[in-house]
């Protein structure tokens, strides 16, 4: 039997989710039009009034917002309501630059929690359960997130906040933690310090979701096998609320959107243009009902295909098939499209675990490509022809994925940081 | 004699022997015998140390990549020609030698040599 938070939703016949997004939009697009004077202005330069907007099949005329739109009003880009009536804030890392503050009403944290009750429900969570929040807490909305939604499901809710790996691990062997959530690179960390302890048998987790960065199945594979558990993937982003945008379920064939909040287009990276159905491009959301930053045609820089195929969980919901990557991860080197997790599973493959780091940087104006991984015991032999050979099919095998050269540089085991928020996976030093 | 050889992965970088060297100290580990054979980036430490499995849990616990194998320890007269005529004696025997290094000997004690070959059976029935 399929565990549901709001099963009146989540399982809606499509023509009655169609409704309801009609229905909700042009509700937004007034409350946009009339309170939110940063999209006003952009709906006036592109040539487009309330007025042109008909039903949500308009929705193309509307202008895109990127994270430049957001940053460049900072403080209170596209905040639409007044200060009074929000009741919090959650902002980006702003690792790439300024930060986007996101605010909340308190129907705006309702309908975000929900989303992550939705989430944890699929991942087979109930209010039997105890719910590890290994997601930083803060600014950050990981962990905030999943605490809003645990707490909306009755689950018993460990607020643990990321780092102090021990202390993680004995209140999940104290209290009986069932299912955790924290970011994949904390989870692989988590099952490697639980081995070296041998306290896997004091483990009672059966389900995961794990977020904020790409991960591959191999990497899944591994963490599952780790935890003993079943590892759910959950998508999220500030602008659009959160954690919870969408989530696996147990067929875990991509991710259930939550269309009854959140509209999803794909549209083509360089034109635009929306896609049709199945095909590959970027995702934009559109925020249907959030009122304090009501967020439109948000282009999220996440490459994916959306589909209705009907899925086994008997969730209606659009789902979008996980991107091989976030555009933003994408490096391209000589010309390459290089994606993290392509490196990520190459390296599971041969053996070695998901702690690397890859370093580009740019020579006599060619670039350079260079993976640093941790040795392992596995892999590790008396025999220096052998770790040689190792490090040689290493090189081919990341070749042979990559389609160019990557210079392989062996490290002592933990040298790599372990990450608590989002792992620091590249590092670009090319002065372009 | 068969004697258990500790090896160690190591970064090429200054501080990493010393890394180890520290904490065998730390531990009261008496190394025997120590050698590195280096590769660009990276090499192997071999040590051979008097309590072998006090010292290869004492650098599993630090998180060090390490591997344990059988060597060789045979000795070798304290006189001119003394190896040599040791390794006649291998080379007749058709063993390759892989690697060796030295144990540090007293004055006027003879020498122990490390030996790593491709066949240890046949070096063990030469009886050296």
């Amino acid at each position: 039997m399929e565990n549901y938070f709001q099963p009146e939703f989540e399982t809606m016949p499509l023509e009655k989710i169609k409704e309801l997004q009609n229905e909700k939009f042009m509700k937004q697009m007034q409350h946009v039009w009339n309170d939110c004077p940063d999209y006003r202005r952009k709906m006036e330069q592109s040539g487009v009034s309330i007025d042109d907007i008909k039903s949500i099949d308009d929705i193309s005329k509307l202008p895109f917002l990127s994270k430049d739109d957001l940053r460049e009003g900072y403080p209170y880009a596209m905040l639409a309501k007044p200060l009074s009536e929000c009741v919090r804030i959650q902002s980006t890392s702003g690792t790439t630059g300024k930060r986007v503050i996101a605010y909340y009403t308190m129907h705006d944290i309702d309908l975000w929690e929900e989303c992550c009750a939705r989430a944890l429900a699929a991942a087979g969570a109930t209010n039997e359960d105890v719910v590890h929040v290994s997601y930083g807490y803060g600014l950050f909305t990981g962990g905030p997130g999943l605490n809003g939604g645990s707490h909306k499901l009755g689950s018993l809710t460990l607020p643990m906040s990321s780092g102090n790996t021990d202390r993680q691990l004995q209140f999940m062997t104290d209290l009986g933690s069932t299912v955790l959530c924290c970011t994949p690179s904390y989870a692989a960390y988590l099952g490697e310090t639980i081995a070296e302890k041998g306290i896997k048998d004091q483990i009672k987790l059966k389900a995961g979701l794990f977020g904020a960065e790409a991960w591959s199945e191999e990497m899944r594979r591994d963490i599952e096998k780790a935890l003993g558990i079943k590892a759910y993937d959950i998508y999220g982003l500030t602008e659009i609320s959160g954690p919870g945008v969408s989530f696996e379920c147990s067929e875990q064939t991509g991710m259930h959107i939550n269309e009854d909040h959140f509209y999803a287009e794909i549209i083509d990276p360089d034109t635009g243009e929306v896609l049709p159905e199945g095909e590959q491009g970027e995702l934009v959301f559109t925020c249907l009902d959030k009122e304090a930053f009501p967020v439109i045609r948000y282009r999220t820089k996440d490459i994916c295909v959306l589909t209705r195929k009907q899925c086994s969980c008997g969730r209606t919901f659009i789902k979008m098939v996980k991107p091989r990557g976030r555009s933003d991860d994408m490096l391209i080197i000589k010309g390459v499209n290089v994606f993290p997790s392509q490196i990520e599973a190459v390296l599971l493959e041969q053996g070695y675990q998901a702690n690397y780091q890859i370093i580009v940087d740019r020579v006599n104006n060619s670039d350079t490509l260079e993976v640093q991984v941790e040795m392992t015991n596995e892999n590790f032999s008396d025999d220096l022809g052998k770790v040689n050979e190792m490090e040689k099919e290493l090189v081919a095998a990341l070749k042979s994925m990559l389609g160019i050269y990557a210079k392989v540089r062996l490290v002592a085991p933990k040298s790599i940081t372990r990450s608590e928020g989002k792992a620091v996976r590249v590092i670009d030093n090319r002065k372009i | 004699m068969t004697v258990k050889q500790i090896s160690v992965f190591l970064e090429n970088r200054s501080g990493q022997l010393k890394e180890i060297t520290d904490l065998l100290a730390k531990k009261s580990v008496n190394l025997k015998a120590i050698s590195i054979a280096e590769s660009n980036d990276y090499g192997i430490i071999r040590l051979i140390a008097d309590d072998v499995d006090f010292a290869k849990d004492a650098l599993i616990d630090e998180g060090f990549v390490i591997s344990v194998n059988p060597v060789q320890q045979i000795s070798v007269p304290n006189v001119a020609g003394g190896l040599n005529s040791l390794l006649s004696k291998i080379a007749e025997a058709g063993i390759n030698i892989k690697y060796m290094y030295s144990i540090v000997a007293g004055k006027d004690e003879d020498a122990q040599m490390i030996f790593k070959v491709d066949e240890p059976e046949k070096l063990e029935e030469l009886n050296l």
